[in-house]
This record gives structure tokens, C-alpha cells and sequence, in this order.
């Protein structure tokens, strides 16, 4: 029988069974989730990035849009009134790692694909203040430079061996995508690709 | 939502949570029944004296913990938790989310409908209609016209009576609905025409001069032969723009970008691509009544009488006219 004598002084036993107690609540909540078709299966037409929004989608990570920008639309109607349709599982999955943020700052930005359009998002990211004077965010005015492409395709490599599924063509022409492209350009593209999976219709 | 590969996981997930909770009760009674007398020590001492009592739990604390046990049973029994079984109450977040729109839309889908089916300008000076489209405005339209409705460089004012697309209120819905691609070619389309830079100076003098800015006469002169051949298609013969097409007016002093003779040539040499996003999914088209109403009510709205003399008002363009494709 085991006694509170013998788990206090045997220190592995104690290890043990503290682990295990800890690891009930993932064991439930997390596990399943890797077998559930709502949280593993894309929804009907997402397809993984193209060289091009991967590059913009690494620019957004680089300069921390995350910080104040979440990417989850709540299945609340003060927000899909907002921002249109709430956001699913199935819409993430070639993402990694997902945006979703916890952190709204500036609006969230699961659907701002072709809210706005290029030509606004240009202007916006270079000085926000010229269209939105009221706006707090910072002018990232140096994006109007060209974006990298050395190492693009080590990147997509990189992504297909944890589940995104890219050819070897795809990969290889990744490159030539990128060329004469801007981290404007590459950036514009990923966010005007932004949630346009998942349309909002009334 | 519990859509498991397998059935397995449903059993997985029931098992570990009743045994987990079941067990937290046993252990519970377990240590109830292993009643010490007050004073009693658990029997081991530290650093020469340190003792530990073992006396019970006081009461309440003995028989909130219980409580919690019975709660966690009966929670899991009325709403879902274990696996696929979705609880006596049936309660799911979608489900939640889509009472929350139903009650939403019998609340406020009279409203609007309401004004759905009123002319437009009837709507526009309705006040109840224009403080809702004004507060549909500043969450949609401010980030471009701005939150006084008078745009910014590239974004049209929409307090003025220059229209790209038309102001009558039905132009202003149906450019709302379907949004507008407005395209102005790099050189017009046609480089050779243009004559290249010098050309593009050119033809940027005389564009100054149309709206009466001070520009070289020479060079003024020249400009208005090249507009007479390139540009006339879209600006008109006169400079006062095409609506259908979205092709500006000219003479009006109003300058979407900047009049400075550097912009106009940049203009002229890249082009310009303006995009009016589509309404039309994202908001319906109720809300869009209420938008294009509040847009007509800014002061710039033309009203659409059939014998205007101002001729260069041209009819509505079909919607089908220029669809804004989502990018």
C-alpha cells in the first residue's frame, strides 16, 4: 500500500506520480486533438502558402505584427459583424506556427484579405497615419526594400517535413517568385490572402 | 466539435475524466476515514523537533471539496465533455453563436429592412437612418475615406461633388455593392503616342493648365496635341472624365494624389490601379441601403433629375461593369 511515508521519501516514486497527476489534464484536452478530422483536416479549398505569401507571412513574424494584431475572429456576433465569418480550425492548418495572437491592439486581421486594397496597404504600412489619422500603429517605413529570397526554398523544405504539402517544383521555381518583389509586395500579398477561404455570406 | 478518427477517442477521453474525478472522491473519503485523534502527529520528525500534526480537514473545506466533486459529475452530465456525448442541455458554442445572430437579425432585420425598400434619398434624411449609417461608416469606410468622410491622398473625399463613379444615390449604392477597379495605363496605354518622359512633362503642363495652376505654355501647347490623341478615351475631349469608366475630371481643381507637375508625371509614366473593394457578401445589401444613403446625405450627393443640364453626368454603369474581383 503506498503510504504518504513512502511517496515522501522516495523521491523517483514521488516524481512519478506527480507527472502523472500533471498529465491528466493534457492527456485529455490536448491529445484527442491530434485525432480529430475539425482540427487536423483543411477546410474545402485552403491551400499552403505560395512562395511569394510565405515570404510576406515571414515578414509579418520578423516585425512582430502578432504583438498587436490577433488572427481568430470569436464566434461572437459583435465580432463576425466586424470582421466576418469566425474563424475555424481547419483554416490554419498548413500555419506554422498560427498567428492567432491573444493581443488586439490594432483590429484582427483573420479576414483582412481583400478588405482594402493593395494600393491602401501600401500607403498604410509605409506611414498608417496618411490614411488613418487617428491611427496608433508604427510606420514601417522601411518594408520598400527588396525581399529575400536566398533562402525561401530552405524554408519550404522545411515546412513540407512537418506536413505542408509543397512539390519539388513548387520549391524550386520559389525563387524566381520572389524576384524583383519588395518586403511590401511579399507582405501585401500574404495579407491580402488573409481568411479569403472562408467567405461571409448574407 | 468531436469528430474523432475514431471511436476510440471518445472512450479515452470518458474513461480518464470519470476516473480522474471519481478518483479525486475516493481519495477524498479515503483520507475521511482514517480518522486521527486532535493532536496526533503524522509520526516523523525534522531537524530535531519539527513534528506535523495530523489533524482532520476542518468541515467546510472537507465538504466544499465533495461539492466539487458532485458539481464536476452533474456539469458533465448536462453539458458536453465527455467524448462525442454532447450533455442533456445539447449546449454547443455554434449553437450559441447562431441563437446570438437569430436573436440578433428579429431584432434589427425589421430595422433595416424597413428602410430597405425606401428611396434612398427619403433614407438620407432620415435622422434615426443616418446616425445608423454613420455608425456603420466609421467601422467600415473610415479606414479609407477617413472618419470624416473626406478621404486622404489616393482615397476620394466623399463631401465634395466630384464623383469618380457618379453620386446619385443609386451610382453610390451600386459602387458600394460591387465595388470599382479604376485603371489609368502606364502612358496612357501607349507609350509611343505619349512620347515617352518628355512627353509625359508634356502632357503634365497641360493638365496644370487645365485647372488654371501656372505650367510653360510651350510645353502646355505640345501636351494638349498628345492628350488630343492618347488621353481624350477615357478624360474626354474637354478633360472632364468619363464616370462609366471611372476616368476623372480634370478641370475640376480637385486632385486625388497631388497637382505638383512630378506627381502628375509619375501618373502618367506608372499608371494607377485604384481599388473600391465589394460590399456586397460582407455586408448585404440592407446594410449597404443605409451606407449608400448616409454617403448621398454628405453633402455631395447629385440628385438624379432626368433633365440635368449638366450633360457630362453619365447614366449609372452596369453592375456588371467593373466587379471588383477580391484580390
Amino acid at each position: 500500500m503506498l503510504t504518504h511515508d513512502k511517496i515522501e521519501k522516495n523521491i523517483g516514486l514521488m516524481i512519478l506520480l506527480i507527472v502523472l497527476l500533471v498529465s491528466v489534464g493534457g492527456l485529455v484536452e490536448i491529445v484527442p486533438l491530434f485525432f480529430q478530422k475539425s482540427t487536423t483536416e483543411a477546410v474545402a479549398g485552403l491551400k499552403p502558402y505560395d512562395a511569394v505569401r510565405l515570404a510576406g507571412r515571414d515578414i509579418y513574424l520578423r516585425e512582430g505584427c502578432y504583438n498587436c494584431h490577433s488572427q481568430m475572429i470569436r464566434p461572437f456576433r459583435a465580432e463576425t459583424e466586424r470582421y466576418g465569418h469566425y474563424s475555424v480550425a481547419g483554416e490554419f492548418i498548413y500555419d506554422h506556427p498560427f498567428q492567432w495572437g491573444s493581443k488586439r491592439t490594432g483590429p484582427d486581421l483573420a479576414r483582412v484579405g481583400g478588405r482594402y486594397s493593395d494600393e491602401w496597404h501600401r500607403t498604410h504600412l509605409l506611414q498608417p497615419r496618411d490614411v488613418v489619422p487617428e491611427s496608433n500603429m508604427p510606420a514601417y517605413y522601411w518594408l520598400d526594400r527588396p525581399a529575400r529570397s536566398d533562402d525561401i526554398d530552405a524554408k519550404m523544405k522545411a515546412l513540407r517535413t512537418v506536413g505542408v504539402p509543397y512539390t519539388d517544383q513548387e520549391i524550386a521555381g520559389a525563387r524566381e517568385q520572389l524576384k524583383g518583389k519588395t518586403e511590401l509586395d511579399v507582405l501585401i500579398a500574404y495579407l491580402q490572402g488573409l481568411g479569403t477561404v472562408l467567405k461571409q455570406t448574407k | 466539435m468531436s469528430d474523432f478518427v475514431s471511436g476510440f477517442w471518445n472512450i479515452y477521453i470518458t474513461v480518464l475524466v470519470l476516473i480522474s474525478v471519481v478518483g479525486c472522491g475516493v481519495f477524498l473519503w479515503i483520507q475521511d476515514k482514517a480518522k486521527n485523534a486532535p493532536g496526533e502527529t503524522m509520526g516523523h520528525v525534522w531537524d530535531e523537533t519539527l513534528e506535523e500534526y495530523s489533524n482532520p480537514m476542518p468541515n467546510w473545506w472537507r465538504w466544499m471539496f465533495y461539492i466539487t466533486v458532485v458539481f464536476a459529475l452533474c456539469y458533465l452530465a448536462v453539458y458536453p465533455g465527455l467524448g462525442s456525448y454532447s450533455g442533456q442541455f445539447g449546449w454547443s458554442s455554434r449553437g450559441q453563436y447562431d441563437k446570438e445572430i437569430a436573436d440578433a437579425n428579429a431584432k434589427f432585420d425589421p430595422i433595416f429592412d424597413a428602410y430597405k425598400n425606401q428611396d434612398l434619398i427619403k433614407v438620407a434624411a432620415d435622422p434615426k437612418a443616418r446616425e445608423m449609417g454613420r455608425s456603420m461608416f466609421l467601422t467600415y469606410c473610415a479606414q479609407c475615406h477617413g472618419s470624416d468622410a473626406k478621404g486622404a491622398k489616393g482615397f476620394p473625399n466623399l463631401t465634395d461633388n466630384d464623383w469618380l463613379w457618379g453620386g446619385e444615390p443609386e451610382q453610390i449604392k451600386v459602387t458600394i455593392l460591387g465595388g470599382r477597379v479604376g485603371v489609368m495605363p502606364p502612358y496612357g496605354g501607349n507609350p509611343d503616342a505619349v512620347g515617352g518622359p518628355a512627353g509625359a512633362k508634356e502632357l503634365a503642363n497641360y493638365v496644370r493648365s487645365l485647372s488654371g495652376l501656372p505650367n510653360d505654355a510651350i510645353l502646355s501647347a505640345k501636351g494638349k496635341e498628345r492628350f488630343a490623341v492618347v488621353c481624350v478615351a477615357c478624360h474626354g475631349p474637354d478633360g472632364k472624365g468619363v464616370q462609366a469608366m471611372g476616368a476623372p475630371n480634370l478641370t475640376d481643381k480637385i486632385w486625388l494624389f497631388s497637382s505638383k507637375e512630378d506627381a502628375i508625371v509619375e501618373i502618367i509614366t506608372k499608371g494607377r490601379t485604384l481599388t473600391m473593394p465589394s460590399h456586397k457578401d460582407f455586408l448585404g445589401e440592407a446594410k449597404v441601403h443605409l451606407l449608400a444613403a448616409y454617403v448621398y446625405g454628405l453633402g455631395g450627393g447629385v440628385k438624379p433629375a432626368p433633365a440635368t443640364p449638366v450633360a457630362a453626368e453619365q447614366p449609372a454603369a452596369a453592375p456588371t461593369a467593373a466587379p471588383a474581383e477580391k484580390k
